[in-house]
Order: structure tokens, then sequence, then C-alpha cells
């Protein structure tokens, strides 16, 4: 089994965003980056799949500007093969969407002929939720969604998944698609040898035009607002105060 | 299989000619209608257009009863078969496409559930359509609100697409009423369902008496300060006393005090009840993104500092172990 990760870069998970005054969006620069937490554990599971010789090879994918680079560089020294970087100008990244990123590594998928894509279940940036669904739909393959647990089963792969009112099993036939929930693995931190191993391979670089594709955005950002600010509260001394204000408040009969 | 573009467009500019409608997906599970079902339909009688239904699965026809009953809803569409039990996305996505050639909708969503964020994308991948996640407000009918960064900044987008796809989070529209509605019930196409490339095998529920966490009026919610699964038992008593649900932050999930599905947060449940008791939680942003739309927040915590009391309409600086017990007997 080839099996392709898709990795984003995005803001890292501890910084607290900024929106920008000009409300086009928030502020990204001079904010530290990291890989997709999400993605880092898919990508753990693939690796760990390889490991496990059911995986053959793991190569990562990353759609953006030349910065994706880094988190590709990431990618192999925690254990993928190969890299492959789609990259797009800075604005066109800026427009990018859950579709053009799910076109590309649904061509790739296809073209280079991968049994499995591994994304995360969402990026905690954009916060959709919707780039290994709609590379399902596009190749027409089976898809598990917010898996828990992945084992592969012949030709088929039978995934626990995190839904709702508790867990539900699938069993999926061979290509499909992954997406990777929190608890599906703890991924690893990549060894320095292999940090240092990973920036001396290539990475193969690719644009949308050599895949034939180009991402004209459907969904235009007419403005990015600060939510609103919750009105300050207070401290209460003790336990029969609280129960008193709550009461005054209605919100406890 | 990457659908010809051409081919798509001329099937869209079809589709703008005609007059507007909306399509729900009905969550289910053959039995009960799902309650974030009625929040989508709250939030598609909104776009002003004539809202269908669409109630697909193994033994639909009771849930379409249900649904025919529901305030604003014009029509609703059954596709009842074998084949569509257990409502896997590659089945149902067949189905709702079908339903889409034949009466061509304008909108299309589903409420922001494990059940919509799965299919949803999956049909607008179908139709060539960039599809928007967990819509918050709609103003017109190309026009929508979304949370991004876990709730810390707004997006306002226009969607260009020829049919608009997405999934509303549920929080942020009430319930459309279970009675005044009179729809018109029809058989929906099933689409070209094949049943070869997945297969349910089966679901573990967690059984609760308690409220489920999206609907609850009350959630009294737990952290790692909790210091075991044991220890979880003096929340579920103070819930118990209040008619609450019972949630957990991820450092309690990933600790194994309890079940993944109660994490609330950005990747967990999103609630927005009356009350919201947060126990020795620290309130860590992808916490707060799940739960800073409750009306009123109380925090314990012994930490002073704890970054949940900056959003607490009420904070208590203590002992959980000590005031927790004290509020259950208070209010006996």
């Amino acid at each position: 089994m080839r099996i392709l990760v898709g990795v984003k870069r995005v803001v890292d998970f501890a910084v607290k965003v900024r929106v920008r005054p000009d409300k086009k969006g928030v502020q990204t620069d001079n904010v530290q980056h990291s890989m997709n937490p999400f993605d880092e554990i898919a990508l753990e599971e693939a690796v760990k799949l390889k490991e496990a010789n059911k995986a053959k090879e793991v190569v990562a994918i990353s759609v953006g500007s030349t910065k994706a680079q880094e988190i590709l560089r990431t990618a192999m020294a925690k254990g993928a093969d190969k890299a492959i970087h789609i990259e797009v100008d800075q604005n066109v990244a800026n427009t990018l969407e859950p579709m053009h990123v799910a076109k590309a590594l649904a061509k790739i998928a296809k073209d280079e002929k991968f049994d499995a894509v591994f994304v995360g279940k969402q990026a905690i940036d954009d916060d959709a939720n919707q780039t290994g669904q709609l590379i399902a739909g596009l190749l027409n393959w089976p898809q598990a969604t917010f898996a828990s647990k992945v084992e592969v089963d012949g030709g088929h792969l039978k995934v626990v998944r995190e839904i709702d009112g508790g867990l539900d099993t699938v069993k999926v036939k061979l290509p499909a698609v992954v997406t990777a929930d929190l608890r599906l693995n703890e991924p690893r931190y990549a060894p320095l040898p292999m940090i240092m191993k990973a920036r001396k391979k290539p990475i193969d670089k690719k644009t949308p035009k050599d895949l034939g594709l180009e991402f004209t955005p459907q969904t235009e950002v007419l403005e990015v607002n600060e939510p609103p600010v919750r009105q300050a509260g207070e401290f209460v001394e003790d336990v029969p105060t609280l129960i008193s204000k709550l009461r005054e408040r209605g919100a406890i009969p | 299989m990457l659908a010809s573009k051409t081919g798509l467009l001329r099937q869209f500019s079809l589709v703008n000619a005609r007059s507007s409608s909306t399509l729900v997906i009905a969550e289910h599970d053959d039995a009960k209608l799902s309650g974030v079902t009625l929040n989508a339909i709250t939030a598609a009688t909104k776009l002003g257009h004539e809202v269908s239904v669409l109630v697909a699965g193994g033994s639909s026809s009771k849930v379409a009863e249900q649904v025919a009953k529901v305030a604003n809803v014009k029509r609703v569409l059954v596709a009842e078969d074998e084949k569509l039990k257990n409502q896997l996305p590659e089945r149902v996505g067949e189905t709702v496409v079908a339903a889409h050639n034949q009466f061509k909708f304008s909108h299309i969503l589903a409420g922001a559930s494990a059940f919509g964020r799965g299919l949803i994308p999956r049909v607008a991948a179908k139709l060539d359509v960039s599809p928007i996640s967990e819509v918050t407000a709609i103003h017109g009918d190309d026009t929508f609100s979304r949370p991004i960064y876990a709730g810390n900044a707004i997006a306002k987008v226009k969607s260009k697409a020829p049919v608009k796809i997405f999934t509303i989070r549920s929080t942020a529209f009430e319930q459309a009423p279970t009675t005044g509605g009179s729809g018109a019930t029809e058989k929906a196409p099933l689409g070209e369902v094949k049943t070869d490339a997945s297969e349910f095998l089966g679901q573990q529920l967690a059984k609760s008496d308690r409220p489920e966490l999206q609907s609850a009026k009350i959630i009294v919610s737990g952290g790692r300060g909790l210091g075991s699964g044991e220890n979880f038992k003096i929340l579920y008593e103070l819930a118990d006393k209040l008619g609450a649900g019972v949630g957990a932050s991820r450092a309690a999930v990933d600790a194994g005090f309890v079940p993944n599905d109660l994490q609330i947060g950005q990747t967990g449940k999103i609630v927005a009840p009356e009350l919201y008791i947060a126990v020795g939680i620290s309130g860590a942003i992808q916490h707060i993104a799940g739960m800073k739309d409750s009306k009123v927040i109380v925090a314990i915590n012994k930490d002073k500092e704890a970054p949940i009391f900056q959003i607490a309409d009420f904070g208590l600086v203590g002992d959980l172990f000590k005031a927790v017990p004290e509020m259950t007997s208070t209010l006996k």
C-alpha cells in the first residue's frame, strides 16, 4: 500500500490570532507556524503502518506558498519517504479553498496510483473539515472520517470513527480516504539525525498548471471580524453567593 | 473521477434559470429525527425559499411522517432502501445528487454534526462546488458568516457557487417547531448507490439518562483538575441535581477520565447552553471555542490566573472537591 498524506502549514495552535485592521483576514506575518496538528496525526498513522510493513511508501504533499516546504521537511523528518509541493504564489495561497487542495491531491492520488490518502479531519485555521471528504467525492473512493483506529484488513481498512454519540466502525475498500481525529495516535517528535537527513532530500515541485488545474475561488471573503467580546464577569466569595447570583440571573431554579 | 467542468457548468446555468428552493438533508436513526435537523430547517427557512427535506435510510417512512409535521417544510422526499441503512456517506451522497438532478435546488444544507460534516463536502465534490462549513448566520442567498481560527475570528463570505452547499452550526439557529407543518411526501430517486466500497460494521453508543450535550439547557463540564474518572462522580451528582448534561475538556478525555464524545471544544462538540459550569478547566483557546456562546458561564478553579476566568460571568477560586459537593447539597 502506498499512502499519500496531505499536510498543511497553519498558525500554531497556541497562538492567539488577531484580526487585521483592514478586516481582510487575521495577522499571519511574524507569527509562529507549524504543521496542522491533525495532519501530524494522519502522517504518524501512515508512518506507523509503514513500520508495521502494512504500507510500502508514505509520500507527504502540501499545497501552498514556498513556506509549505518547511512543513514537508518536517514530514520527511517524521518518516515520510518523499514530498511533493504544489507551489502557488502568495496571492493564490491567500484564496486557496479546500476544494482546490482536494483537486490537487485527488489528481496526484489517481495519476500516481496511491492506495490511500490520509489527511487530518480539519485544519485549525479555516476549521473547514472538508478536504478528505472532497477528495473521496472527486475520486469516488470510500471515506472513513474522524478515525480513531485504523486496521489494514487485506484490501480493506477497518476504521473506528468518532461520531456524536460514541464510536462506529466502518470497513472501506482500498483505495480509500481516511481523515484523522485527535485520538488516533500520539505523533512522534522528529529525531535530530532525521531532521538533518530530511534537509537533503529533494522535494518534487509541481504547479497547479502541471496538474491541469486552475484554482479559481468560489468563495469570496468579504470581511473578517473579531467575535463579540463577553462582558467582564465577577469573582464570588463562596458557594452560597454563587448560587444566589445564579438564581438572580434565572440561570438555575 | 474528476467530472468534466464544462458539462457541469452547463448544468448549473440551467439551475440558475429556475426558481430557488432549498434541500435539507435529514439526520435520523430510522426511528427519530435528530434535533440538529430542526436547527437546519430554521436556517433553511431564513433563506426564504421553499424548503424540502430528504429523508434517506433503511426504513425512513416513520421519520418522514415526523418531518412532514415540522413547521415550514413544504415537501418531504423519502428514499427508503436497505442499501441506505446506517446512512453511509458513499450511499446517501448518491441519493442527494440524484434528488438534486431531479429538482435542481439552489441550496443544500445539513447540520454540522458528524453525519453532516461527513456527507456535505462529498456531495459538493460531486457537484463541483466549494462547500461552506459551520454557518452561524445567513445574510442572504449567497452571503454567510462562519467562525475560523477556533472562533477567534468571524468570516463573512460570499459564495459564487452555482449551488450553495453548506452545514450550519446548530447552536446558532433555534429548532423549528415539530408541529404545525403539513409537508407533502413523495418518493425520492435513489441514485446510483453501490454497496461494495463501504460497509457499516457496528457502533458503540454511550448510554446516558442525562440530556444530550447539544440540547442541554445546563452543562456541567470537567477538566484535568478532576484528577480521575472516579472523581467525575461529583459532577454527575451536581448535573443530576440540575438536570444538566455533562461535558469535558480535551485534557479530561485524553487522560481517560471520560469518553471522547463528551469533549467540548474546537474539535469536539460546540455547545451554547443557558448555563455552563466549568470545573477544573483552565480554559485553553480550543476549549473556549466550544462553549463561549453559553449564556451564563461559571468557572470553579483553584488557579486565579486560569484563562477561563476571563470569560466567566461568575468565578469561584477554590477547591472544586469542596465547592462542587457543597453546590450539590445546597441545591437539595
